[in-house]
């Protein structure tokens, strides 16, 4: 039977749904994301990994910042909170403490996550604090048109780099490893699967947890740095990707043009602040 | 033997101490703050306390952290307060406004110190009244609250908890170095009511989670209690959802400032001292109004009828109250640690009535009787 579609409508097919359709807030679509962006494949992948783990919708609780990768928060049909710029982590900290049986997952940016709210990070990751943390690496800031990032690797053409990044760009795996992560991976929106997998492995961590997963800007970044559209920067990443796990952080810095890892650098166990704080209120006999 | 939650019977205390012992008996149990002068002994109190109870006493990075991760906890459920001092203030303004805009009940505690910037930071002032108002962007309401004593300050901190349940808004302590660093006889009561959070009261399929009740204040679904509710710092509708429209932010702001500002006799707290004969009034609030008391003494030692008129709330302003007093009395007196905030609220209630004269010290100590009194005798002169 042929489909009548005059407009967008929340059931093109009448009485078929998308598998993934019970985890996100269906009249909200469609996303405000560009064609060729990579947020979407983050976000099917990352659905499919709590699909995958079978935890109930009503324990999990998703975190976001300010920008495009902010925005995952409003999609989801969970409990989520779309915070101020670069306050998801300490915001996420409050919540989990309150409630340490949710499963508290931030979802954000590198400038969100790592520019304004780097320091928060940073001691979230210090402290072992059960979250984790997913940051979509698009090497600029997509949602204000396009600006200088902490990711922008050198010589990066942004609107405010127009002659090219010159600043020295954090690696950000190697950063979560030294402030003290007990997962740390690194993805591409290339490999849905792969994304998936990893998220499955991050999110039943124990412990701060981080992926990082680079992913195509191509209206913004793609554009200014002649990438091409967002299938041309995923061939890019087939073309340089390295997939090594165990690499040492230290060596996973992306410059344009050069190969660069991917995959798990970081899982240890490490007693977590909730654990921590518990043994402390047994031994003060508390609580 | 487990230790106590309320902690009841008569204390010797500072302010500082006051507030924590307050805030724990109020339900609070999540705090996060970064130390500052002179808020420690807050901090302090609640490190040790907290765990004691099964609470969370968490020391955050700095300031923005320590405000995000009180709205963290109270939509996990919590009754949460951070406190600070003016630096720490400053950077709790972003957050603030999160903390209005997604209705989140917490008490945000300020004790003031002499400024601008580093200032005198072991030294009282008052200049962070204006910034309580306005300091975070965009227009909004609030309530804040300005204990003269430990006592007060206990008092008021179980109130802040009330109100910030009743209205879903953060409620801030205004307090100064002075309250919080002075020790006095706290008497702290054997019960004291923990104020309800608002449920929504129909199942998730029929919720919206911004639709007020009649009061203008909606029900709140907290994380984990099976509405999967989205909170946003955007402009929103009924169902938590982004609308960029000039109306729907038009009609959101209008409700978040109606919803307090309709209801003033259940926040507007002043008191008057010796104001049924006087001809000048002074108004101030928090060590201010202590001293000022002094000031009021000297006066009617001298033959002035001189009254006080302390202000508890300072935010929302009780301008009906003040416009009252101003009917009522030849000249206003406005005493207060900085060089002249709440008198311009004064001036603006009292609407030209009667003459309004400012008693002000930038910071670093608190007014003498003497020139309190020199105040009065001024508007007395002036209004002869």
């Amino acid at each position: 039977m042929p489909v009548k579609v005059e407009k967008a409508q929340p059931e093109l097919v009448p009485d078929v749904h998308h598998p993934l359709e019970k985890w996100l807030r269906t009249d909200r679509l469609p996303h405000i994301w560009c064609s060729g962006c990579g947020l979407g494949t983050a976000l099917s992948a990352f659905l499919y990994a709590l699909e995958e783990l079978g935890w109930d919708p009503d324990s999990v609780a998703v975190v976001s910042g300010i920008g495009c990768a902010g925005r995952v928060a409003g999609y989801l049909r969970l409990d989520t909170y779309h915070t101020t710029h670069g306050r998801p982590v300490p915001f996420a900290t409050g919540l989990k403490l309150a409630k340490p049986d949710l499963h508290v997952i931030v979802f954000s940016g590198d400038g969100d996550l790592f520019a304004i709210g780097g320091n928060h990070f940073i001691h979230a990751a210090r402290r072992n604090l059960d979250i984790a943390v997913i940051c979509v690496n698009n090497f600029n800031y997509g949602m204000t048109g396009g600006q200088l990032g902490p990711t922008t690797p050198v010589g990066g053409r942004t609107t405010t780099s127009p002659y090219g990044n010159f600043e020295h760009p954090f690696n950000l795996v190697h950063l979560a490893a030294s402030a003290g992560a007990t997962y740390v991976a690194r993805c591409t929106t290339l490999d849905g699967r792969r994304l998936q997998k990893t998220l499955v492995e991050a999110l039943s961590h124990k412990g701060f947890t981080f992926v990082e997963i680079l992913a195509p800007c191509p209206t913004n970044y793609g554009r200014r740095n002649r990438l091409g559209e967002g299938l041309d920067e995923l061939r890019y990443y087939r073309e340089q990707m390295v997939i090594r796990h165990g690499a040492d952080p230290k060596e996973a810095d992306i410059v344009p043009g050069k190969p660069f890892l991917v995959g798990k650098f970081v899982d240890i166990q490490k007693p977590t602040y909730l654990e921590l704080y518990q043994a402390k209120l047994r031994e003060i006999g508390g609580g | 033997m487990p230790a106590k939650a309320i902690l009841s019977g008569v204390h010797f205390m500072n302010g500082d101490e006051a507030i924590a012992e307050g805030a724990i008996a109020a339900g609070c149990r999540f705090f996060a703050a970064y130390p500052i002068t002179p808020q420690s002994e807050i901090a302090e109190r609640l490190a040790w306390r907290l765990p004691q109870i099964g609470g969370v006493f968490i020391q955050m990075e700095d300031e923005i952290a320590a405000i995000a991760a009180v709205l963290g906890a109270s939509w996990g459920g919590m009754k949460a307060m951070t406190a600070t001092s003016g630096p720490g203030f400053s950077l709790m303004m972003e957050n603030l406004g999160l903390g209005v805009m997604t209705e989140t009940p917490c008490v945000i505690v300020d004790v003031q110190r002499a400024a601008p910037s580093t200032g005198l930071p072991t030294l009282v002032g008052q200049g962070d009244m204006m910034q309580a108002r306005w300091g975070s962007h965009g227009h909004y309401e609030i309530i804040a609250l300005c204990p003269a004593s430990p006592q007060e300050a206990f008092d008021l901190t179980v109130k802040a908890f009330a109100l910030s349940e009743r209205f879903r808004v953060p409620v801030l302590i205004m307090t100064d170095e002075v309250v919080g660093h002075m020790y006095e006889r706290v008497e702290i009561p054997p019960e004291v009511p923990v104020a309800p959070r608002r449920k929504p009261r129909v199942p998730p399929e029929q919720f919206l989670p911004f639709q007020p009740d009649p009061d203008l204040v909606p029900p709140m679904a907290c994380a984990g209690e099976g509405y999967r509710i989205h909170v946003t710092g955007l402009t929103h509708d009924e169902r938590g959802y982004p609308d960029m429209s000039p109306e729907a932010h038009d009609r959101l702001v209008r409700r978040l400032v109606d919803k307090i500002r309709l209801f003033p006799q259940e926040y507007t707290f002043y008191e008057e001292v010796q104001l049924e004969d006087a001809e000048i009034a002074v108004v101030s609030y928090g060590i201010s109004a202590r001293v000022s008391l002094g000031g009021v003494e000297l006066a009617r030692r001298a033959g002035i009828r001189a009254g006080l008129f302390r202000l508890i709330t300072a935010w929302p302003f009780p301008e009906e109250a003040v416009f009252r007093l101003a009917q009522r009395v030849k000249g206003i007196v406005v005493v207060e640690i900085n060089l002249g905030q709440m008198s311009r609220e004064v001036e603006r209630a009292v609407r030209g009535r009667v003459p309004v004269h400012g008693v002000y010290h930038a910071g670093g100590r608190i007014h003498t009787p003497e020139e309190v009194f020199q105040g009065i005798e001024e508007v007395y002169r002036q209004c002869r």
